[in-house]
């Protein structure tokens, strides 16, 4: 039988094992990522937003749990479009978070 | 071979000369060979062809006068030209020389190098013409080289605020290079003491130099100015001196239609050594003159690139608004090359955007000959998008509103940050949506959705931005628009002014509402709002100091109301501007019909 909804299965992040390196190159290169008080304009304008639970609050919470496989799919469905960027009250670079987000993760990377 | 006219003094530079054009022909070699598929066919489509003699043309206007620099400074011209020109007839005017003393065509290649060396005085034809050309053209050259070192001490009085700063290698050739004119003075002047075969320049200054020992320095001198040649000639294809060679190799290829490709080709090779880095970017870059961020513009970017050195904030750290691409006497695509190199700074291929649902779109709307599409940036200024359906409404146009649920990038914006495959995602879905609807225009209002659908996206309808659709109603007689007596100035949008060179447009909508002033940075001199997607780098505080420099330029002659047609700057405006007096070009069309 389908209720409509389910249990979440359990998980732990053990955030003192975290590699804290990535996060930490990462907030010197954005500064303004630290300033960032959660309150979701930036996902309010989002056009991915529109099709998609595709969220930069959620971004920048798994970023910092250092849950970065799940983070890089969710990386794949910004546009880039620049929307956040503007309407964010606190000045935060949302947009370039996204793009150093990606290249940081992208083992590809060889610039 | 007469070997009368030798001495080991020509070596080092028959050495360098050898060294130079073995380097030069495996670098050209490798870049022709690196060209894409299509770059080599336009090649081939239009080698014979007239083109070719345009070509001829413009490699002696541009490598030999350098026009386009006379135009930037003529003192700064007069530079260029005298060293560029000057060296190369000395060359031309010293092989007739030596081939009229000589009495046949074949001479040993170094004699017009060291001609007053090997003369013994004996009558030529034209001997004194000839030796006064000879004087003259050195006294040209050493004149630009005057030029270039004030340029170096105090460049201010050249019209450069500011000079290149140099790499090791740069500097070797450089000092090498000012060092070959008046090493060849000397060598001459010392000559013609003890023989008495100089010319006006030469002879009067080996007669002051006679009372020195002149017989014990006069080898010497050659050598060293052989010497001087030669590091010049093995440094040449490492330094920014590359550029001598190489631009007229790309104005062929320019003027044959080869374009930059979005992708690392040859031709990206050819353009980066074809940088003189001669510094008139650093000039013109707002990030320089606004921000005062002084290490990041084009010029740096390609020596780097060229380097092997090139760091990602420098990469980055550009507004790709086009003023240095403009500006650039060589033509360079300077922010297509960066996008190339964003591009190398890693790509991911996996399949983006499979959200994007294509037929909810169009599904459920009348077909309507008109599509609108506003772009993200138009969402965050809704102002914009009441004022296009009243304008549709009141011209009484039926339009389809692709984008009204906010829900598609146009593409450029990743274009932008070197992320092609994504871009080539959108396109594609987007290209699908526009031919499903079956209309025949396209109306956006946002320069960057513009210059996305007219130039990278292969349409088979008309595109235009919403400056060039409102000017087409009033020719139609669609909208009567009402003057008023307002003071208005306009500013270019970079993406549509030197992007697309739209700037008739603009100004006739707005010489039909209200009395447009001008301003003094405008059309392709058009400064950045600031606001520019493509750069990453800059912080917040950075970027305002460019807002304010614009704002500035356009509250010069005080006007009423600040007009623009590009919605990011109009928003980038706002945020810096405390009163409310920037507008979007259809917002006071709207108020006024």
């Amino acid at each position: 039988m389908k209720f409509g909804f389910s249990l979440n299965t359990s998980r732990t992040i053990d955030l003192d094992k975290l590699d804290k390196k990535k996060q930490e190159s990462f907030t010197d290169d954005i500064p303004t990522f630290k300033r960032c008080f959660a309150c979701g304009g930036c996902a309010a304008t989002c056009s991915a937003q529109q099709h998609t639970d595709f969220n930069v609050l959620k971004c920048n919470l798994l970023f910092r749990r250092g849950e970065f496989e799940t983070l890089e799919k969710e990386l794949e469905k910004c546009m880039l479009c620049g929307k956040c960027t503007l309407v964010c009250p606190r000045n935060v670079n949302t947009r370039a978070m996204i793009i150093k987000m990606r290249r940081t993760l992208n083992t590809k990377t060889n610039l | 071979m007469n070997l009368d006219m030798y001495n080991p003094f020509v070596i080092p530079f028959a050495f360098g000369v050898v060294i130079l054009f073995v380097n030069l022909a495996i670098a050209f070699v490798s870049w022709l060979y690196r060209l894409d598929k299509v770059q080599r066919r336009q090649i081939g489509k239009n080698i014979i062809s007239f083109k070719t003699l345009a070509a001829i043309w413009e490699a002696i206007r541009e490598c030999l006068f350098h026009r386009n620099i006379f135009k930037t400074n003529p003192i700064l011209g007069y530079m260029h030209f005298s060293l560029a020109f000057g060296w190369l007839m000395l060359i031309v005017i010293g092989k007739v020389e030596a081939v009229a003393y000589e009495g046949q065509y074949f001479t040993n290649p170094w004699l017009a190098i060291f001609f007053r060396f090997f003369e013994d005085g004996r009558d030529y034809p034209y001997k004194e013409v000839l030796t006064f050309v000879m004087d003259f053209l050195l006294c040209f050259v050493l004149s630009g080289l005057l030029l270039a070192f004030i340029k170096r001490m105090y460049s201010k009085l050249l019209g450069m605020r500011k000079t290149t700063k140099h790499t090791p290698s740069d500097r070797v050739a450089l000092i090498s290079l000012w060092c070959i004119f008046p090493l060849r003075l000397l060598a001459e002047s010392s000559t013609a003491a003890i023989e008495h075969n100089g010319g006006f320049l030469t002879q009067s200054l080996g007669n002051l130099l006679a009372f020195l020992p002149v017989e014990k320095f006069v080898t010497p001198l050659w050598w060293a100015y052989s010497i001087a040649l030669c590091l010049f000639f093995v440094f040449m294809p490492f330094t920014r001196y590359m550029h001598i060679f190489t631009e007229v190799l790309l104005i062929f290829l320019r003027k044959w239609g080869v374009i930059e490709s979005q992708k690392h080709t040859g031709y990206t090779d050819i353009e980066i050594n074809s940088c003189s880095r001669c510094g008139i970017c650093i000039d013109v870059c707002q990030l320089n003159t606004a921000a005062k961020i002084n290490d990041v513009q084009s010029v740096y970017f390609i020596r780097d690139v060229r380097d092997l050195s090139l760091d990602r904030h420098i990469a980055n750290n550009c507004l790709l608004c086009n003023r240095c691409v403009q500006a650039c006497p060589v033509g360079i695509e300077t922010t297509m090359i960066r996008q190339i190199y964003r591009y190398k700074q890693g790509n991911e291929d996996i399949p983006f955007y499979e959200y994007i649902n294509t037929s909810k779109y169009t599904e459920g709307k009348n077909s309507a000959p008109i599509l609108y599409f506003a772009g993200c940036m138009t969402h965050i200024t809704p102002g914009i998008i009441d004022s296009m359906k009243n304008i549709f409404d009141k011209a009484d146009d039926k339009y389809i509103f692709i984008d009204e649920d906010k829900n598609i990038c146009c593409g450029r914006p990743l274009r932008q940050q070197g992320f092609l495959e994504q871009a080539e995602v959108l396109k594609e879905k987007l290209t699908s949506i526009i031919k499903d609807s079956g209309a025949e225009v396209l109306v956006t209002s946002c320069p960057i959705c513009y210059n996305s659908f007219a130039n990278e996206y292969n349409l088979d309808i008309k595109v235009l931005h919403h400056t060039q659709y409102i000017k087409e109603l009033i020719d139609k007689g669609k909208l009567n628009l009402s003057k008023q007596d307002v003071k208005l100035v306009y500013h270019d949008p970079c993406e549509i002014s030197r992007g697309n060179n739209i700037y008739e447009e603009p100004r006739i909508i707005i010489n039909s509402i209200g009395n447009l002033h001008s301003t003094k940075n405008e059309k392709d001199d058009t400064l950045c709002c600031g606001g520019s997607l493509a750069n990453i780098e800059l912080n917040t505080e950075q970027a305002a100091l460019i807002t304010s420099q614009t704002l500035d330029v356009l509250t010069k002659p005080n006007p009423d109301f600040i007009i623009t047609s590009c919605p990011l700057c109009k928003k980038t405006f706002t945020k810096n501007c405390s009163n409310n007096k920037i507008l979007d070009i259809s917002e006071i069309v709207s108020r006024n019909i």
